[in-house]
């Protein structure tokens, strides 16, 4: 089913993006992971938001998020691979699935953590990003997998039943590892190979391997839309929380410092309305 | 039709022979891979007799898939006279791919 609005990320500046589509009545799916893993639900005290001061993280988040909820806004976790513009529509690719909008809001916060050396080199040779996509591709061939979110132990437990021979790399203990996929602790990593990938170099131990799926908490939005305008290694925005690509509006972290609630939550609030008022103008055509 | 589906017999056939052709290796387990669909389609009709726009089944074509070193997909692969010149991995907008053509051309 089309919406009217998807947001990319369910942290405040999304849920806050969501609540102001809500309110002017139209449809919304907010794309991310779940809102405990945003860095927020970490923090022990915000002491900055104004009018509730000494809440945790955890706590506002999950007002927050209640509130998107009540307003009547549809969630979907996973990560989004990738997003399409396809003429007034936006298509986005979230594992094997796909979801379709009339306007995008990019909320996906700051990706913390540089590419690996040899990444971007071997991308599409060795280096993937989708174990749905493309583990059919290393049906029998060794893989590893590289857990940076949560979710990647599911992930690798289904590269590993449909025929890959799957080694799990991070710098902690998975939780839910299938027992028959070896792990191995590192975190200084380096994709080997020259045409296509033959190794991960883990921590100077080499993992002999076909495939590398890397499997971080969000793709950083300039590798979402080919094309999106940066500056200064943020999303490019205007007053009214445009970035560069018409329907496509940007809010929170992933827009630049501060990196903090209340900011987050402003642009998201412009970023909803503005995005409902293109849709509207789009119609009026 | 204006966009080639092809096996391998196909492809060696008709790709050594095209002066431009843009390949999309796809499988119909791939999410990202039905987003591009449309997208390969209407550049088949936009260039209907200049360049040949065709699309290849990794799953059932799994030597061509492995010949190219597809590992993602979708994987577009672009060739002039049957030699590769460039690749996108992923999907992109149009223009990503028009850019390439008209390049070429």
């Amino acid at each position: 089913m089309p919406y009217d609005v998807a947001v990319i990320g369910g942290g405040p500046a999304g849920l806050s993006a969501a609540v102001n589509v809500r309110a002017r009545n139209r449809t919304v799916l907010v794309v991310g992971n779940d809102y405990r893993e945003s860095p927020l639900y970490r923090a022990e005290q915000v002491d900055n938001y104004l009018g509730l001061p000494g809440k945790s993280g955890a706590e506002l988040l999950e007002l927050c998020h209640r509130h998107a909820e009540e307003m009547g806004a549809a969630f979907r976790k996973g990560r989004v691979l990738n997003v399409m513009p396809a003429g007034d529509r936006f298509y986005l690719g979230i594992g094997s699935d796909v979801e379709e909008a009339g306007a995008v809001v990019l909320a996906t916060g700051v990706s913390r953590g540089r590419k690996f050396p040899g990444e971007e080199a071997l991308l599409g040779r060795g280096v993937s990003y989708c174990a749905t996509c493309d583990g059919m591709l290393y049906r029998g061939r060794p893989v590893v997998v590289v857990g940076l979110a949560p979710d990647a132990p599911e992930e690798a437990a289904f590269l590993q039943s449909i025929g890959c021979r799957v080694t799990y790399v991070s710098g902690k203990e998975p939780q839910g590892l299938p027992p028959e996929i070896p792990f191995v602790r590192a975190v200084r990593l380096e994709v080997l190979g020259e045409e296509k990938v033959t190794g991960l170099l883990a921590d100077g131990r080499e993992l002999p391997c076909e495939g590398v799926f890397l499997l971080r908490h969000a793709i950083p939005p300039v590798d979402l839309l080919p094309g999106l305008a940066l500056e200064g290694g943020y999303v490019a925005v205007d007053r009214e929380m445009r970035t560069n690509i018409p329907g496509v509006f940007a809010a929170g972290d992933c827009t630049g410092l501060p990196l903090q609630m209340a900011k987050a939550v402003g642009e998201g609030l412009v970023a909803g309305q503005k995005a409902a008022e293109h849709l509207d103008a789009k119609e009026r055509e | 039709m204006s966009v080639l589906h092809m096996n391998e017999a196909g492809f060696n056939e008709k790709i050594p022979a095209a002066p431009i052709a843009m390949v999309d290796f796809w499988a119909t387990w791939c999410g990202p891979c039905r987003m591009l669909a449309p997208v390969i389609e209407e550049l088949g009709e936009k260039y209907e007799g200049k360049a040949l726009i065709g699309k290849v089944d990794v799953d059932e074509e799994q030597g061509l898939a492995a010949r190219f070193g597809v590992m993602s997909i979708p994987t577009v692969i672009f060739f002039q006279n049957g030699k590769e010149i460039d690749r996108k991995v992923g999907v992109m907008p149009a223009s990503a791919y028009t850019q390439v053509l008209d390049a070429h051309m």
